[in-house]
């Protein structure tokens, strides 16, 4: 027992107090000095305030350098990180891409179908050569919402043409001149419209307000037209083809819509003409 | 002629390998914080002072540990003295453990590294509360000193395999 004891207090002699090889100091001595220094700064002594002050602009250089590496790593990994996002971006969007192909593939189908029933039917499905002019005038007053456009009869164009912005349905030509034709617009109190409002395929007449904006006129009781429902052209009467996009349903109230156009009407550069006419089978 | 003499100058650097990876880990608080991990810090000098005091302490000298100490101090804004007596009673436990040791054995080196940051860590926390008035978190101090102790394991190995590259038929002592 006593024994034990002697070996135990001959290691921690051995190794607080022996100066081992290569050592300046012996262990004892810095714990002591540390103490002390512990000590002075618990009580503010100036010298040891003045040695952090010291110490504080030679560390904080060296730590800025030191932790360059570390920060290097933290930068490599943001980076590896950034680098597999991108990946299960690419792979969300690859896998995207796969089903709006077989979508595409499904929608030319039913394009295709449509224009079979279509001429089953003698719908109107040709259009003329499109005719693209430029608007020359613009008479927006609030009794007459119509556009002149720069062409006439000497570029075939013809009285009840379509007018489009863009694929969406701005108006109709009224007048003919040799070169330059008038279009009423939609939004004309004069323009009446034969639409298709869908989903439900409700049958309606578009009359225009003589504001940018249009509403449903002979609208059958009991139908029930929803908000952003949009709205296109029927075909009946036989002056455009239907499924020309015109605009979109606004509620105003339970029993009140307006309809928003798709094109703004007041904004008219070029305009697009198109005739329609049967299929010669 | 200038070949030999580059060797040299990268022999000497990697004998003060363990001296320098002290210094960089005391002035960038070398602890993995960015990962992020709740809880999750070790202290790396403890390993290092622990491992190279117990098999090479020619490799450390006392008086740069505890200088090493007064940089973290600065770094971590501790008083100043406190990190250098914590390294300098890590030295004498290590000193203490290579005097009774006959026959080193990793396992009984691992569990006296527990004993040791367990002693020095409470002993740390003990006069920054009591002297300083200093407040801690004692679950963030019991994580690190399970994963400083945990990762011990590993760089023993690491630091190993480093001695015998480096040190390799020069003296431990």
């Amino acid at each position: 027992m006593a024994a034990s004891r002697d070996d135990f207090v001959i290691a921690i002699r051995s190794a607080f107090l022996k100066k081992d090889n290569q050592q300046r100091f012996s262990l004892i001595f810095l714990i002591i000095f540390s103490i002390l220094l512990i000590t002075l700064s618990r009580f503010n002594f100036a010298a040891v305030n003045y040695l952090k002050l010291s110490l504080n602009e030679v560390v904080y250089r060296a730590s800025f350098i030191a932790s360059l590496p570390e920060q290097q790593i933290q930068n490599s990994r943001i980076a590896i990180q950034e680098h597999f996002k991108l990946y299960r971006d690419y792979e969300a969007t690859k896998k995207n891409l796969k089903e709006l192909q077989s979508k595409e593939y499904n929608t030319k189908f039913i394009i295709e179908e449509n224009k079979r029933l279509r001429t089953l039917i003698d719908e109107y499905i040709e259009n003329s050569e499109e005719l693209i002019g430029k608007v020359l005038l613009d008479k927006n007053s609030p009794f007459l919402k119509s556009i002149i456009i720069n062409k006439g009869s000497k570029d075939d164009v013809e009285i009840g043409m379509a007018v489009l912005d863009k694929e969406y349905l701005v108006g109709k030509i009224v007048e003919v001149n040799y070169s330059t034709s008038r279009a009423l617009l939609l939004s004309d109190l004069n323009s009446k419209i034969p639409v298709s409002i869908e989903p439900d395929n409700i049958q309606s007449i578009l009359s225009g307000t003589g504001k940018n904006n249009g509403y449903l006129q002979y609208f059958k009781e009991g139908s029930t037209v929803n908000q952003d429902d949009v709205v296109y052209t029927s075909g009946s009467g036989g002056i455009f083809k239907s499924g020309i996009p015109i605009g979109k349903i606004k509620k105003l109230d339970k029993e009140n819509y307006s309809i928003i156009f798709f094109s703004d009407l007041s904004q008219l550069n070029f305009v697009k003409l198109v005739s329609f006419s049967t299929k010669d089978n | 002629m200038a070949i030999q003499s580059k060797t040299s100058i990268f022999k000497k650097v990697l004998n003060f390998g363990p001296l320098i990876l002290l210094y960089i880990s005391v002035m960038n608080e070398f602890d993995f914080n960015y990962l992020n991990y709740k809880y999750f810090s070790f202290n790396f000098p403890f390993i290092l002072i622990f491992y190279w005091s117990l098999k090479r302490a020619q490799s450390l000298s006392y008086g740069y540990i505890f200088i090493a100490g007064l940089f973290n101090d600065v770094v971590i804004g501790f008083p100043i003295g406190t990190s250098g007596l914590t390294y300098l009673l890590i030295c004498g436990f290590a000193a203490y453990l290579r005097n009774i040791t006959l026959r080193p054995n990793l396992i009984n080196e691992w569990l006296f590294f527990l004993f040791t940051i367990m002693v020095v860590t409470a002993l740390n926390y003990l006069m920054l509360i009591s002297f300083f008035l200093i407040e801690v978190n004692y679950y963030e101090i019991s994580a690190n000193i399970l994963f400083t102790f945990i990762l011990y394991y590993f760089f023993s190995y690491i630091f190993e395999t480093y001695k015998k590259l480096v040190f390799r038929g020069k003296a431990d002592d």
